[in-house]
């Protein structure tokens, strides 16, 4: 019989003993149980390493928020009570995301308190800092570098935003900040200045002819509004990219180790199977794969085949339904674990050396401290 | 064609538009739950009987092209299926820059310089510094689409959009709100009057796709509360992707290792607890399924379900879907 995996096998225990490591970042696509995997993880970090640990989450589930007791979004990291810290003397610190704080405290950081109040009042900066495509990711990647300025923690468990392509968390403060940094917005506030050179001229011509289309179709409000806007943030244009791009260099460091969340669906493998590849070009430590929410079935045998066989029997012979039942449910389950090996393959045979670890698929959500642990010590495989 | 067939293609048609009434059919659910799979399904389902649908997206991901395995849709209307009687199922690809040069053209003569501010980039930072805009542009080309006429005869009998999911659907379709932020006078904003007027119509449904797990279960409560508030009509509930419980009830260790004699199976102990305990997790899992569902019946909205498909959705897939979602009441 094949082994489970032809992967080295994850030892998680290892990273989260080890003083070394002070970041850990769970990235995946959406769903696949980032931010799970991130919580339970700090948890055993604080209980069984001793570990004084901070986690931020994003938008973790209503349920798990609370029994982390994260019941206000204050935007700073709260000490979790409760959790079994006697024999190791950690500490479990947990925090959720407020992006649009987040985003507030860059500009108050940056700026008089007379401009931040221009910048908070504008439509503009209340639309992008609440609904802009890539904002959540950049305010993660701000949070994380602030607590890790901060240097109170052993540890800190990371965990991203839930995009649909787990790509964007190292994409989308790059993008926001070439966009804050950018041309257009110069070119949209200036249009004269950069007329300099000659292969700017038709560009040019047709910014003028831009503005006068947004004017009228938008009217001249908004034109005022977004050049307010960008005046308002120029002196912090710098400020914004020199930051992400700190970030991005704590990222490539070796105390920071990535861990790849995914589920054996083709599209959360495939995802994963990209991230893997972007990290190596990035030269950012990938440390493994876990695979959640996989099913294994309790026992090898009977297979497949033979429970359905010996089911057949069964109602032949009549009477026992409820073996039967039970043996067309093992059938199934193990044909699911069969297609899930399938296609968790994709990834283990494009990045062999790679260790990974799976994790059962509990029969309900994970939502409170003893379902975190029991997602720990699967991680672990203890 | 046979009589009999004909009629049933009448048959097709007339389920079509009592059941599933609106004009334009909205889908949302959180992501990953089947809003392409069951938006293309509907399409489907519309069209049959001679007529004909046409199936949009708009997060530009060509989820459409892929389901139906063709080449990326460009920014227009293409046949993309046929339905059972001869119906004929559109397909586009709203893409936010297309809708807003188009948009402008139908104003101003850009010519040239639209290309060169497309080239600049200045389109996509249009659309991307005010979302609210490109939402604009999106719902006012499915407005467009919906209510377009040929020889006095609407062009769609059903329009089908994939929209975003749960999480952004309510401001997505809030444009009015959206847009008076940004825009306070000009044509975008009666344009977003119109669309706004459009959704909160009986002419379009918005269906919420969900799974019997948690999460979605719990955004589907969410986003059935927000389209409320914001008086959006809310169709039908759709939950996808579901199987038929495997056990009726509990097994004691004793009845199951009788059982495994009986079938000639191995009765030791690792085999006996083994199967045990798999079957009590699916029994867990079932009574969270069955509360779960309890909740969804809770919000009082008509339920359809769908079946999950072992080998994953291909044509065949498509069309069985489309059928039980015709089957409905
Ligand atoms: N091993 C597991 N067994 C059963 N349920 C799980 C498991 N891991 C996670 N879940 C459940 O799956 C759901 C999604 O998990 P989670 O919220 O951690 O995912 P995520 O990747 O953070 O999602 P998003 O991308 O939406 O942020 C949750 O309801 C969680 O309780
Ligand atoms: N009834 C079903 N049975 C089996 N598989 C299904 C079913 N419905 C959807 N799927 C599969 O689930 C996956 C997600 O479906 P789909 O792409 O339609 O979801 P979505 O909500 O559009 O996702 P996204 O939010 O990423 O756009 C696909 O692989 C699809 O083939
Ligand atoms: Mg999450
Ligand atoms: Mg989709």
């Amino acid at each position: 019989m094949r082994p489970d995996h032809p992967a080295p096998e994850l030892d998680i225990d290892q990273i989260l003993a080890d003083p070394g490591v002070r970041i850990v970042v769970c990235c995946g696509s959406g769903g696949v149980g980032k931010t799970t995997t991130a919580a339970a993880l700090a948890l055993r970090a604080a209980e069984r390493h001793g570990r004084r640990t901070v986690v931020l989450t994003i938008d973790p589930a209503r349920r798990l928020a609370q029994s982390l007791g994260l019941n206000e979004l204050d935007n700073t990291p709260r000490q979790v009570k409760g959790i079994d810290v006697e024999t190791s003397g950690g500490e479990l610190h947990a925090m959720m995301l407020d992006m649009k704080r987040t985003f507030d405290d860059v500009v108050l950081a940056h700026t008089d308190p007379a401009k931040a109040a221009e910048i908070f009042a504008n439509p503009f900066y209340q639309a992008m800092s609440s609904t802009f495509a890539g904002t959540q990711e950049y305010m993660a990647m701000e949070k994380l570098g602030q607590l890790h300025a901060r240097g109170e923690w052993d540890l800190i468990v990371v965990d991203t935003p839930p995009s649909r392509s787990a790509l964007d968390f190292l994409d989308a403060p790059a993008r926001l900040s070439r966009f804050l940094d950018g041309r257009m917005l110069r070119l949209l506030l200036a249009p004269a200045r950069s007329g300099g050179r000659s292969m700017f001229s038709l560009v040019t011509a047709s910014f003028g002819m831009f503005s006068r289309v947004v004017q009228k179709v938008l009217g001249a409000q908004l034109l005022t509004d977004l050049s307010g806007f960008v005046a308002a943030l120029d002196s912090m244009f710098g400020g914004f990219r020199q930051r992400a791009e700190q970030t991005y260099r704590v990222l490539q460091a070796r105390e920071t180790a990535f861990l790849l969340v995914a589920v054996p669906e083709p599209d959360a493998v495939r995802e994963a199977a990209y991230f893997a590849g972007r990290l190596g070009q990035e030269r950012m430590p990938l440390a493994g794969l876990v695979l959640n929410r996989v099913h294994r079935p309790a026992v090898e045998r009977p297979t497949a085949a033979e429970s359905l066989a010996a089911a057949e029997r069964l109602v032949e012979l009549g009477g026992h339904e409820a073996t039967v039942e039970t043996l067309l449910a093992h059938a199934a389950l193990t044909q699911q674990a069969a297609r899930e090996r399938r296609v968790a393959r994709v990834f283990t045979d494009a990045f062999p050396a790679v260790p990974t670890v799976a994790v059962t698929a509990q029969p309900a959500d994970v939502h409170d401290v003893d379902g975190l642990r029991t997602i720990g010590a699967a991680i672990s495989r203890r | 064609m046979r009589a009999g067939e004909e009629s049933g293609d009448r048959a097709d048609a007339d389920r079509a538009s009592t059941r599933w009434p609106a004009r334009l059919h909205v889908i949302t659910g959180k992501g990953g739950t089947g809003k392409t799979t069951v938006a293309a399904a509907l399409a489907l389902a519309l069209a049959s009987g001679g007529r004909r649908t046409l199936l949009v997206e708009v997060e530009s991901r060509q989820g459409i092209a892929q389901l139906f395995g063709t080449d990326p849709l460009p920014y227009e209307e293409r046949s993309i299926a046929t339905a059972r009687g001869g119906g004929e199922v559109r397909a586009l690809a709203v893409d936010s820059e297309e809708a807003l040069l188009e948009y402008l053209d139908m104003f101003y003569k850009l010519g040239a310089a639209g290309r060169a501010l497309r080239k600049l980039g200045a389109i996509d930072f249009a659309t991307t510094i005010a979302p609210g805009l490109r939402d604009v542009l999106l719902t006012g080309k499915v407005k467009e689409a919906t209510t377009r006429t040929a020889d006095k005869r609407r062009v769609y009998d059903a329009v089908v959009l994939d929209a975003p999911p749960t999480g952004r659907i309510g401001r997505f379709l809030n444009v009015t709100a959206e847009t008076a932020r940004l825009a306070k006078v000009g044509p975008i904003k009666t344009q977003s009057e119109g669309v706004a007027a459009l959704l909160r119509s009986p002419m379009t449904a918005v269906h919420v796709v969900t799974l019997l797990e948690e999460m979605p279960v719990q955004e589907t409560i969410d986003a059935i509360g927000d389209l409320n508030g914001l008086r959006i009509p809310v169709g039908r509930l759709i939950l996808n992707a579901t199987r038929p419980p495997l056990l009726a009830g509990k097994i004691t260790q004793a009845e199951l290792r009788r059982g495994l004699a009986a079938a000639g199976l191995p009765t030791d102990r690792t085999t006996v607890a083994g199967l045990h305990a798999e079957a009590r997790d699916q029994l867990v899992r079932r009574d969270l399924e069955e509360s779960l569902r309890a909740d969804l019946v809770e919000l009082g909205l008509p339920l359809v379900e769908l079946p999950l498909l072992a080998e994953g959705v291909d044509r065949t897939g498509l069309d069985l879907i489309a059928d039980t979602l015709l089957a409905t009441d």
